[in-house]
């Protein structure tokens, strides 16, 4: 009797032991941190906005997310303000938010007809209305259907999203969204669109082409583009006598102190120039600004130039507007802070992503009809106007059964006719300077004229590939450390020093 | 030892081991050892499992959806360990943290304990009122109070420099200087776990009978002395397990670190130090060297506690 008990509980145990040990992958890279591989049903669980505004839309997104942003605090902008201005302007006619262009070379593209492709793409508000319209549009004029699946909204949670698939050489995905910090990092599970998109990829900005492209191949093709720009009240400089926006560094002290003073005096809140100085990946795009307006750069050609005079005069700029001309919080704000200080009419100076325009523009705002966009200051007269870009891809899996259907796909997608279509209706910049220069795309975005000769730089992602989080936290870390007081030549040696070991010679 | 079974068996049979007649004891034993199993397998799997797979992660270079393939290093990341200042500064913090937040949260929580424990008016709805910190995520609550603090808009500042006037500029808490930061963190912690503190020790206040207190009045000891003399030494389990939970928790704080400071260098302990590398950089081999040493720092902790607080069973 006691026998057969023991004899069963050995059983239960073996057959524990058993079950657990079949289970296991033969890879023996299964990394046990990691949670199993998902698949499309369960990944996009999306991680509920707690956001008043609904319209978080990957054109607000600030593209900054290594380190992951607590939902709370990513409540960012609804773009809804554009679609309902680009929708009343759009007078011209043909372009409303139900109305998309039709497929360019449907002809062509029916050969794949009857083909399911899964789209990864906008999670929510207009980005994600935009996309199931589309793409519906695309179904109806090639015959090629398309699973729309909302992507996580928080950046991090969706590159882990992605590693996960890719780890798992997922079928389940065949075109997805793609940071503009991203292709480098998953590149050898992209399909190359070189030679299916060359045409095409002529079109768009050289510098986000080149950052696509890795090792020769065109892993994503450019689908809209954010980058920094200079925020100021109008009003504000009217009050104190400047006619014109600053055009460089040391003006805009000028003028931040001046003004700051100034409103001080029935404002004690009030602040001279916000911008983002967290230690997240918002600080590279901000610190990569300043290094660039002097002529400097992170890694430049493959070397580690961040060690450089240029970068040493920026940063102890940088470092000096901390308590003078910028609150002694700034060191904790990400974009929804310094929005939220300069929306508040509390700042006269902000550095931000060209959604707060929209945000700022609409009815409710307090700074509705005071302010403007202009170039980031130079950091002399040998210096230039930047602006670091941000911006969403379209890639295709290399694991996807349906390539050719897929880049049918993102063909459409980035063409000029739907560039326009998203920039009138949506307020997302086109990455095609000629979609650009359309005066139907110029009354939605006014601000784009007088950026047009910005220049784009981008971070060094292609340089660093796989490893580029890591050394874009080596980087915002060692500013951070600047910015509470470490001196420069302490600190952009070490910085190098990490720099170093990543970048592939 | 050997005895004699006093009961005799249902069915009498003469039951031998290697050792001759299986005694009643032994019998027992092996049962419960039996019964276990099922329990030590699973906790075999879920916790002994992982842990075995961190060590041997920590000893390649595996990364997370990497093309390349997993190479044994040895203990290379580990070397790296040694000499990495970043991480010696997440060691510094985590152990400042820990330090600061379980003497505060000990004092404090023994305070309420030793409050609740007498009985007042309303002293029921004041327990419920008092859990309250500890019941909000903690991810709720850090916000909550990252905003509070906030230089420009937030209320501790609004009071401090606008209604009473006791400062005269606004501190940006969570953007100061390291002090500063680490100070304003530990009070948010403390503000959340005091009640959680002070609920152990009323567990443990309320199994010492009251008669003892009433024999030390009759001797005339005064209440400070009852205190430290009744009180305190009858209170140790309780303490002991209070410690060393506390201890645990705040050497692996994660959530209130990281969304009041994200990744600012100089406020990472130990645990966001490791997620950074296990999930933001993919590199699950150094991630697990770190894992590693948060595992041996924390037994470190464990051993002392139970060297110093010797508890006769």
């Amino acid at each position: 009797m006691r026998q057969m008990l023991y004899r069963l509980v050995m059983l239960l145990m073996a057959a524990l032991l058993v079950v657990s040990c079949g289970g296991q992958q033969t890879g023996g890279t299964e990394p046990g941190a990691a949670p199993a591989p998902t698949t499309p049903a369960e990944a996009p669980a999306p991680t509920t906005d707690t956001a008043a505004e609904p319209t978080t839309d990957t054109a607000a997104e600030p593209t900054t997310d290594t380190a992951a942003e607590p939902t709370a605090e990513g409540g960012l902008a609804a773009t809804s303000g554009p679609a309902e201005e680009g929708q009343t302007e759009g007078q011209t006619g043909a372009i409303s938010l139900e109305n998309p262009p039709p497929v360019p070379n449907a002809e062509a593209a029916r050969q794949y007809s009857g083909a399911t492709i899964i789209y990864y793409g906008d999670s929510v508000g207009l980005g994600a209305e935009i996309d199931q319209i589309l793409a519906q549009r695309f179904t109806e004029d090639t015959g090629i259907n398309v699973n729309v699946i909302a992507k996580p909204q928080d950046a991090t949670e969706n590159y882990a999203v992605y590693q996960r698939f890719f780890q798992a050489q997922s079928q389940d995905v065949d075109v997805m969204m793609l940071d503009v910090i991203w292709p480098a990092a998953f590149a050898p599970h992209l399909a190359d669109l070189s030679q299916a998109l060359a045409t095409e990829a002529q079109g768009h900005y050289e510098s986000i082409i080149e950052n696509n492209t890795v090792n020769g191949q065109l892993v994503a093709m450019p689908w809209f583009a954010d980058f920094g720009m200079l925020y100021y009240r109008t009003d504000l400089l009217e009050k104190y006598g400047f006619s014109a926006p600053p055009t460089t560094w040391d003006e805009l002290e000028q003028m931040a102190q001046t003004i700051q003073d100034g409103e001080q005096a029935s404002n004690p809140n009030f602040a001279g120039f916000v911008w983002q100085g967290a230690a997240y990946e918002g600080l590279t795009c901000n610190a990569l600004e300043w290094l660039a307006s002097a002529g400097g750069n992170i890694i430049e050609n493959g070397q580690v130039t961040v060690n450089s005079p240029e970068a040493v005069e920026m940063l102890t700029r940088a470092q000096g507007w901390i308590g003078t001309i910028s609150p002694q919080g700034v060191t904790s704000y990400r974009e929804e802070d310094a929005r939220n200080i300069f929306q508040g009419g509390n700042a006269a100076f902000m550095r931000n992503w060209p959604y707060v325009y929209a945000a700022a523009s609409q009815e409710d705002s307090p700074i509705a009809g005071n302010f403007d966009v202009a170039p980031l200051p130079m950091a002399g007269e040998e210096g230039q106007h930047v602006g670091t870009v941000g911006g969403w891809q379209l890639g295709v899996s290399r694991y996807s059964q349906n390539q050719e259907a897929a880049i049918e796909f993102v063909r459409y997608m980035t063409s000029p006719e739907v560039q326009t279509y998203r920039a009138v209706v949506g307020s997302y910049i086109p990455t095609i300077p000629s979609v650009a220069e359309d005066p139907q795309v110029l009354q939605a975005m006014p601000f784009l004229e007088n950026l047009a000769d910005v220049v784009r730089v981008t971070r060094p992602s292609n340089a660093l590939g796989e490893n580029y989080n890591q050394g874009s936290t080596i980087f915002f870390q060692g500013v951070s450390r600047i910015l509470q007081g470490q001196s420069p030549e302490e600190v952009l040696p070490q910085v190098e020093q990490q720099l170093q070991r990543f970048v592939q010679s | 030892m050997r005895q004699e079974t006093a009961q005799r068996d249902p069915a009498p049979r003469a039951a031998t081991g290697a050792r001759g007649p299986i005694t009643l004891a032994a019998r027992q034993t092996r049962l419960a050892w039996v019964l276990l199993a099922p329990t030590l397998a699973v906790v075999a799997l879920v916790a002994l499992y992982p842990l075995v797979q961190t060590f041997y992660l920590s000893l390649t270079n595996a990364r997370l959806a990497s093309a390349a393939p997993v190479e044994f290093v040895g203990l290379e990341n580990y070397r790296f360990l040694i000499q990495d200042f970043a991480f010696r500064d997440a060691v510094t913090i985590t152990v400042l943290f820990t330090l600061i937040t379980v003497a505060f949260e000990f004092l404090l929580g023994l305070l309420f304990a030793l409050v609740i424990n007498s009985s007042f008016r309303g002293r029921g709805p004041m327990r419920a009122a008092m859990l309250i910190p500890w019941a909000i995520p903690t991810v709720i609550s850090a916000q909550m109070w990252k905003w509070m603090y906030n230089d420009v808009y937030g209320v501790v500042n609004d009071l401090l420099v606008n209604r009473l006037g006791l400062i005269g500029r606004p501190i940006a808490f969570v953007a100061a200087d390291t002090t500063t930061a680490l100070l304003s963190i530990a009070a948010v912690d403390i503000w959340k776990t005091t009640p959680f503190v002070a609920l152990l020790l009323l567990a443990g206040l309320q199994v010492i009978p009251g008669d003892v207190y009433e024999a030390a009045d009759v001797d005339g000891a005064n209440r400070l002395q009852q205190f430290f003399s009744i009180t305190l030494p009858l209170l140790r389990p309780a303490i002991l397990v209070t410690l060393i939970f506390r201890t645990l928790d705040a050497l692996r704080v994660f959530d209130v670190f990281f969304v009041m400071f994200g990744a600012r260098p100089d406020m990472q302990p130990l645990a966001v130090y490791a997620q950074q590398y296990l999930v933001n950089f993919s590199d699950l081999g150094y991630g697990s060297a770190i894992c590693v040493a948060i595992f041996a720092l924390i037994a470190v902790f464990v051993a002392i506690y139970v060297r110093v607080f010797r508890v006769e069973e």
